[in-house]
């Protein structure tokens, strides 16, 4: 028996249209992403997969407003790359997108509230307020009882709970993980990725992880693959499913995947 | 953001140390230096200053510091007393003799011959004895430092005597005076007793110090002293320059102390500089982490700037504090005695800091700047 869901389109955080990056100038000049086209939904984890230098921190770079694309366009919110520019640009990302680094890159002078007040101070609260804000969405990470502690005081994963408390302290319409389990332990990873399927996913925010780390594959509602500058395939959590679980739905499955590939998004198959 | 800037400044308090230790260390070679190079040019003029009631000085032509001079006929001092605008002129004598110990040892001195009824350039603070017992025969009241070079480690003892050109002086009073460029004792006898100390010339007179009838211009009077004498006349501070330009061109020591100098700021800067601009570099992932999460450009500047004005003041402050203490422990010391760091230098050191401390952040704030944020994905 197969069971095909209605194609309802979900609501887009991200879509990119055609995103070109090259590198280097003349002889040297390398194509690292070759005309990307895809759409990001809310609600959702998207977990961005595939080996080594195929391009995937260039994409989130250029989705995240960090690197200019060389050529395409990125919609965010319904907002063009092209309009925000400079400051405007800056802004925006700080306050829409909250991000968590394979590092953590927390500032080792700061407390773990402190870091986690960052986003909020940055966009202008009162310090005391915000650290406040912060000890708050601590508990919700589950580190309440660490928050006057300094990054070296604590353990790889808990650094990794803080980031992603700082992440979504001031609570951002889009969540970029680069690689968030890849300096943890197993036990570790799988509670940071259990903590940002319960804490992050909102209706109102996409969540984008990038990762090599096939142990979190369970936890994308959809897995975008990437080879060498280029989108392989987009995989949602159902057709996974269905491809797991009944041969029969394999051509089903493939044959969503081609729509997917024209129109850079794959609609729910339960 | 300017507390984040604090935090990460001082947050690693072995490098916050570290950097404001580099800049205290630059800091401190630069004013010392330059405090010990201004104080010896200072002690070139010492004997200039210390006479604080002459405001013209009149001397031959030919001299060209107050240790280079060339006598001037005694008849020279009714001259200048006869010119419109001076309140009062006497004769003040200026020369090297050399005196014998009782022990038989011979000692070069300075000596100074001051008026002998006005007593004008005499030390202005007597540490043992009176300034009128210079009017006894012989009598002659020497500075601290020179008496504690005579006899050393001795207490002080008025009633000591030397021997100079066959003549008996004795020791009356013990004064302080200003250290002098060559660190020779300095005696003060009354000018008729200094004429029979010194070697004989045809001519003994060194100065005549001039004071001017208040309202009178002080260039206006020096030409006229020019004019009706045919002298050279000029005022203290001007002949103080003329000495101090003289020293600088005509011996080595300009060139050593400023080499001295040069690589006290050459070292201080690498130093100063390079901490902080390391600190910085050290700092870009977590700038660009900011960058990343919103924070504008300008604001980073903001922050950069305050850590580096921390950095700098905290660092001129020790540096120019330990200068000063170097200088007021060792006050005492005769040979470094007036050696002091004048606010001239203090103003220079800070105006030299800052311009390393605002270097260095330029260098890093162009890092900063070009920083792309996607660096926080590598």
């Amino acid at each position: 028996m197969r069971i095909v869901a209605p194609l309802v389109e979900p609501a887009i955080a991200v879509s990119c249209r055609g995103i070109t990056r090259d590198f280097g100038d003349g002889d040297t000049r390398i194509r690292v992403l070759h005309g990307i086209d895809l759409d990001i939904p809310l609600g959702e984890i998207t977990l961005l997969v595939g080996p080594s230098g195929c391009g995937k921190t260039t994409l989130i770079s250029i989705v995240c407003g960090l690197l200019e694309p060389t050529g395409g366009d990125i919609t965010l919110f319904g907002e063009s790359h092209q309009s925000l520019r400079g400051t405007r640009l800056v802004q925006f990302r700080g306050k829409n997108i909250g991000f968590v680094f394979q590092q953590y890159n927390l500032l080792p002078a700061l407390t773990a509230a402190e870091n986690a007040a960052l986003p909020l101070i940055i966009a202008g609260m009162p310090r005391r307020q915000a650290v406040s804000k912060a000890r708050e969405t601590l508990e919700t990470v589950g580190l309440g009882n660490r928050a006057d502690s300094k990054p070296s005081q604590l353990s790889g994963g808990q650094q990794q709970r803080v980031a992603i408390a700082r992440a979504l302290v001031h609570e951002p319409r889009l969540l970029v993980c680069d690689e968030p389990t890849a300096a943890l332990d197993a036990q570790s990873g799988q509670t940071v990725m259990e903590l940002l399927r319960r804490v992050a996913v909102h209706p109102d925010r996409a969540v984008l992880v990038v990762t090599h780390d096939n142990r979190v594959f369970e936890y994308g509602d959809r897995i975008v693959s990437m080879t060498d500058g280029r989108i392989e395939k987009i995989e949602t959590r159902a057709q996974r499913i269905a491809v797991r679980s009944e041969p029969a739905a394999e051509p089903i499955a493939n044959e969503l995947l081609s729509v997917n590939r024209v129109f850079g998004s794959v609609d729910h198959v339960a | 953001m300017n507390w984040v800037a604090w935090k990460m400044l001082t947050g690693d308090r072995t490098k916050y140390l570290g950097i404001v230790f580099g800049v205290a260390f630059g800091s401190v070679l630069i004013a010392h230096q330059t405090s010990i190079f201004v104080s010896l040019m200072r002690r070139t003029v010492s004997q200039i200053i210390d006479v604080a009631d002459a405001d013209v000085w009149v001397m031959n032509e030919n001299v060209q510091s107050v240790d280079e001079l060339r006598p001037l006929p005694d008849t020279e001092v009714s001259v200048v007393r006869g010119v419109p605008g001076v309140a009062w002129a006497v004769g003040l004598y200026k020369g090297m003799v050399t005196a014998r110990q009782p022990n038989g040892l011979h000692r070069q001195l300075i000596l100074m011959g001051l008026d002998d009824s006005s007593l004008v350039g005499a030390p202005r603070e007597m540490l043992y004895g009176s300034l009128a017992d210079l009017r006894q025969p012989d009598a002659v009241i020497i500075d601290k430092a020179g008496y504690s070079y005579l006899f050393p480690n001795q207490p002080y003892q008025l009633g000591r005597t030397l021997e100079m050109n066959d003549r008996r002086a004795v020791i009356v009073g013990i004064c302080k005076a200003s250290p002098p460029f060559q660190t020779f004792p300095i005696l003060f006898a009354r000018y008729n007793v200094a004429r029979q100390y010194a070697p004989r010339d045809r001519n003994f007179l060194s100065f005549v110090l001039v004071k001017m009838m208040p309202g009178t211009e002080p260039a206006k009077l020096c030409q006229q002293i020019q004019q009706r004498s045919g002298r050279v006349a000029l005022t203290t501070s001007q002949f103080a320059w003329m000495t101090v330009w003289y020293y600088i061109k005509s011996t080595g020591i300009p060139i050593n102390f400023g080499i001295t100098v040069a690589l006290g700021f050459i070292v201080g800067t690498a130093i100063a500089g390079q901490t902080f601009y390391l600190f910085t570099i050290e700092n870009l992932k977590q700038f660009g982490n900011l960058k990343a999460m919103g924070v504008t450009n300008l604001r980073i500047i903001q922050m950069i700037l305050l850590q580096a004005v921390v950095v700098g003041v905290l660092g001129y402050s020790i540096g120019i504090g330990m200068s000063a203490m170097f200088f007021e422990v060792t006050k005492d010391v005769t040979h470094l005695a007036g050696f002091q760091t004048p606010w001239q230098v203090a103003l220079m050191t800070a105006v030299a800091v800052g311009f390393i401390v605002v270097l260095s952040s330029v260098l890093s704030i162009r890092k900063v700047l070009v920083l792309e944020p996607a660096v926080v994905f590598r």
